[in-house]
């Protein structure tokens, strides 16, 4: 085939497109932080999973460990099993905890590991159900007027 | 009473037949994918036509979109005291939606009607008959390649128009209104997913770029060969390749995000 003037920019445009593809992927998705790194599963039971989400951060010390990989509702323990996929180069104490935290009042929802002392690590498909919940805004507020409540009762009845 | 049911009648049929016509035609450009690429020198040429004259108004259109997202969205983002999102606002409203849906909408201005005139012209000028008279056809020789340097051109317009955009946003942002260049990216790096904003935006443009170059070929080629005809099917282009786009948009955005 021929050559013309023509290719040349036709080539440049293509490539253009090529690298504006390759920017957005990498500078504004981050695509190098999805971790291509070894992982290993490990489910956690919480009473009530809140506002989690699927490839929601798992940290420890503020710093990210690992990922949400999924949540199902368990019909034998009435929990929800989380499966979290921590990296492999990070290992836990059997008898850390896991709970659920929000960044920000209204940031979004994450799982924050506080290590434990065990010498034995966790390994895949470990069950974990030392948990704490999310925070349910609504059952606080049910907590905070029942105190309420009572209190008001409490002189009355004395 | 039987003449006004004849003309209904006639009607359904007659749009009956042009919906299933152009629906063959769809299916034939289609399926000249590989003829169109093995006459690489033709396809090459077309994208250059498309593409590359149609990059300067798309790259200046996605600059200025990117600085008035960053401005506009500064102001409201930092009434609730989240001038930190901003990246993050101005990345998904353009991966999302505004760097595919207004990179067709220009493309459909630019390259649509640059698209209907040339076809419709040619068959004015009986270029199409006279191909078809040296049993040339003019499907594959003409419309095919247009066709899929199109649907070619079109995402890759969209990702410049998109990167650029971000780019604005970021100069108007970080350098003019002054909010932080590391929450700026880092927002934007832990808001934007690479499947389903990325990837659910790069295959809307890719579907626009089908919806862009059909239309415009088709009105060029069923255009009344005459000065008026041609005038008439470039002005339908541009209507018909708009509506298609965003009545599109919306329907593949509640595919997309709403499940």
């Amino acid at each position: 085939m021929e050559r013309s003037r023509n290719d040349v920019w036709v080539g440049l445009f293509v490539l253009l497109g090529a690298a504006a593809l390759l920017f957005l992927a990498l500078q504004s998705a981050n695509l190098l932080s999805l971790s291509f790194e070894k992982t290993y599963q490990v489910t956690a039971r919480f009473d009530n999973a809140g506002g989690l989400k699927p490839q929601a951060a798992v940290k420890s010390a503020g710093v990210v460990v690992g990922r949400v990989e999924s949540i199902r509702f368990n019909d034998q323990t009435f929990q929800a099993d989380v499966v979290l996929a921590l990296e492999s180069r990070y290992g836990f104490p059997k008898d850390s905890s896991l709970k659920i935290l929000t960044s920000g009042l209204l940031g979004e929802q994450y799982i924050g590991i506080e290590a434990g002392g065990e010498p034995d690590n966790w390994a895949q498909g470990a069950v974990i159900t030392q948990t704490q919940s999310a925070l349910v805004l609504e059952n606080l507020i049910g907590q905070f007027l029942f105190n309420k409540a009572s209190e008001d009762k409490a002189p009355a009845s004395q | 009473m039987t003449d006004w049911l004849a003309r209904v009648g006639g009607g359904v049929r007659r749009w009956t037949a042009d919906v299933g016509w152009s629906a063959r035609l769809f299916l034939r450009l289609l399926g000249l994918l590989l003829p169109t690429l093995r006459r690489g020198r033709l396809l090459a040429d077309q994208v250059h036509f498309l593409g590359n004259y149609s990059l300067a108004i798309i790259a200046v259109s996605g600059l200025f979109v990117g600085f008035v997202l960053s401005l506009q969205g500064y102001y409201i983002l930092q009434r609730y005291g989240s001038a930190e999102a901003l990246g993050l606002m101005v990345a998904l409203s353009l991966l999302r939606e505004l760097g595919p849906v207004v990179a067709a909408l220009l493309f459909a201005g630019r390259a649509g009607t640059a698209l209907t005139a040339e076809i419709g012209l040619m068959k004015a000028g009986e270029q199409l008959s006279a191909m078809e008279m040296m049993a040339v056809d003019p499907v594959r020789r003409v419309l095919a390649p247009r066709f899929w340097a199109g649907v070619i051109a079109m995402p890759l317009l969209a990702a410049v128009f998109s990167a650029v955009g971000i780019l604005g946003g970021w100069v108007v942002g970080v350098l003019m209104i002054g909010v932080d260049s590391g929450a700026f990216w880092g927002q934007m790096q832990s808001g934007v997913d690479v499947w389903s904003d990325l990837g659910n935006g790069v295959l809307k443009s890719v579907v626009f770029g089908f919806t862009v170059s059909f239309v415009a070929l088709l009105q060029g080629y069923v255009a009344q060969p005459t000065p008026e005809g041609v005038s008439r099917a470039t002005t339908r282009t541009v209507v018909m390749a708009s509506l298609a786009v965003l009545g599109l948009d919306f329907v593949l955005t509640a595919l997309m995000f709403t499940i």
